[in-house]
């Protein structure tokens, strides 16, 4: 007979210390199917035209040691590449989503967001293709997440101040969202252009009817705030990319600008004002 | 009846024409065809109707009345690069959703065949 001590974290979710072997387990409870299961996490991956890349990302998250009781996968998501990442993810142990055009980095997440909706995965993260995003700081995100009993936690570059910082433009533009997110919602969040980020299922179900296409973090933020869930922010160690070019060359980066903004206000507006978008918020 | 009045009875009839000749091809769906026939049968109406510009001119009073082509012209133009904008973002949606189910749709197949 072991006895264990349950904590509720929150409705669905426990912690279960084992005194015996000194460890706590988590488990996730499933009201629509009653039965309780180990979490397990999406780890989508984006990539366009990243060959060089995507097999070190995938062997990354495949070697990463979880906390007890979660379990991860990785989730590809090839965006209609020109080179070869596609057969190269297929040959890969990994869940392998394959696009017949090209949505950019935002639809190609949604794919991802989508198939772990569907298949019943409790959690996803988001980490880019090209090596930017350390895989091995998973487990510290899960460890955050679950701490303060978070929707939403971001890998951010600027809490600390360390690892790779970028360019100071980059740095400016990340900074003007940070107060466009504050005076908007009143939440901040220090890297909102940060991709690396962990959501649970709650948020799944709302980025499943609807993600930005282009340029999605900046936006995604706002959104979650607005549908009032808790967006955590915790310190990581980025990387320079080790291949492929960033979405965002120097001169689209006014556009990006612009367009991120106008999508910003136009979120906003069209919750504080648009009555499905009220009724979802309510009937969660 | 005067010379220009031929010419643009005639480019109008051809123009509607080929609007028809587009439809039946089925090139051109009819929800956008509305609008060109509209404005191929006021390019008609303008062409046997010599006085009806002067005379709506005055009625609305516009001193010049090739200003009202210009005013009228933009404005329906910019309309229906309107209408066209909106379609075309109903269009890439619609598209987004279905690349991503088939890519869901394939990863399911894969699955089934390896097992």
């Amino acid at each position: 007979m072991i006895s264990c001590e349950t904590l509720k974290v929150d409705e669905n979710h426990y912690h279960i210390y084992d005194p015996t072997l000194r460890n706590t387990f988590n488990f996730v409870f499933h009201p629509a199917r009653s039965v309780i299961s180990m979490p397990r996490i999406a780890v989508v991956v984006p990539a366009y035209n990243e060959e060089k890349a995507i097999a070190n990302v995938v062997g990354e998250i495949n070697a990463i040691k979880m906390p007890e009781g979660f379990s991860c996968m990785a989730v590809v998501v090839n965006d209609c590449s020109r080179d070869n990442t596609g057969e190269i993810i297929s040959e890969l142990n990994c869940v392998a989503l394959q696009l017949p055009v090209n949505l950019g980095i935002g639809g190609a997440v949604q794919t991802g967001f989508r198939y772990a909706f569907e298949n019943g995965f409790d959690y996803a993260v988001q980490l880019d293709g090209d090596g930017q995003h350390p895989a091995e700081e998973i487990p510290n995100l899960v460890r955050e997440m679950n701490s303060g009993s978070f929707d939403v936690m971001i890998g951010s570059r600027f809490i600390d101040k360390t690892g790779f910082q970028s360019s100071w433009l980059r740095r400016f533009g990340i900074n003007y969202f940070t107060r466009l997110n504050r005076f908007l919602v009143g939440v901040t969040v220090h890297d909102s252009t940060s991709g690396f980020r962990m959501i649970n299922r709650k948020v799944l179900a709302v980025v499943n009817e609807y993600y930005p296409d282009e340029y999605p973090e900046p936006e995604a933020v706002i959104i979650y705030a607005l549908h009032k869930f808790r967006i955590g922010e915790m310190q990581v160690q980025m990387r320079e990319r080790q291949g492929g070019v960033s979405s965002i060359g120097a001169v689209s980066s006014v556009y990006y600008m612009l367009k991120v903004t106008l999508a910003i206000f136009y979120t906003f507006i069209r919750f504080k004002f648009s009555r499905k978008w009220q009724e979802s918020r309510s009937s969660q | 009846m005067a010379r220009i009045q031929i010419i643009a009875i005639t480019v109008s009839l051809l123009f509607l024409a080929n609007i028809v000749r587009l439809i039946i091809r089925g090139k051109l769906r009819e929800e956008y065809s509305i609008v060109w026939i509209v404005s191929t049968a006021v390019l008609l109406l303008f062409s046997f109707w010599r006085n009806g510009l002067e005379t709506i001119s005055k009625m609305l009073g516009i001193v010049e009345a090739p200003n009202l082509v210009f005013t009228g012209a933009i404005f329906a133009v910019l309309i229906y690069l309107l209408h066209i904008s909106v379609v075309v973002s109903k269009l890439q949606k619609q598209n987004k959703d279905l690349a991503q189910e088939i890519a869901l749709l394939r990863q399911k197949k894969g699955e089934k065949q390896e097992n």
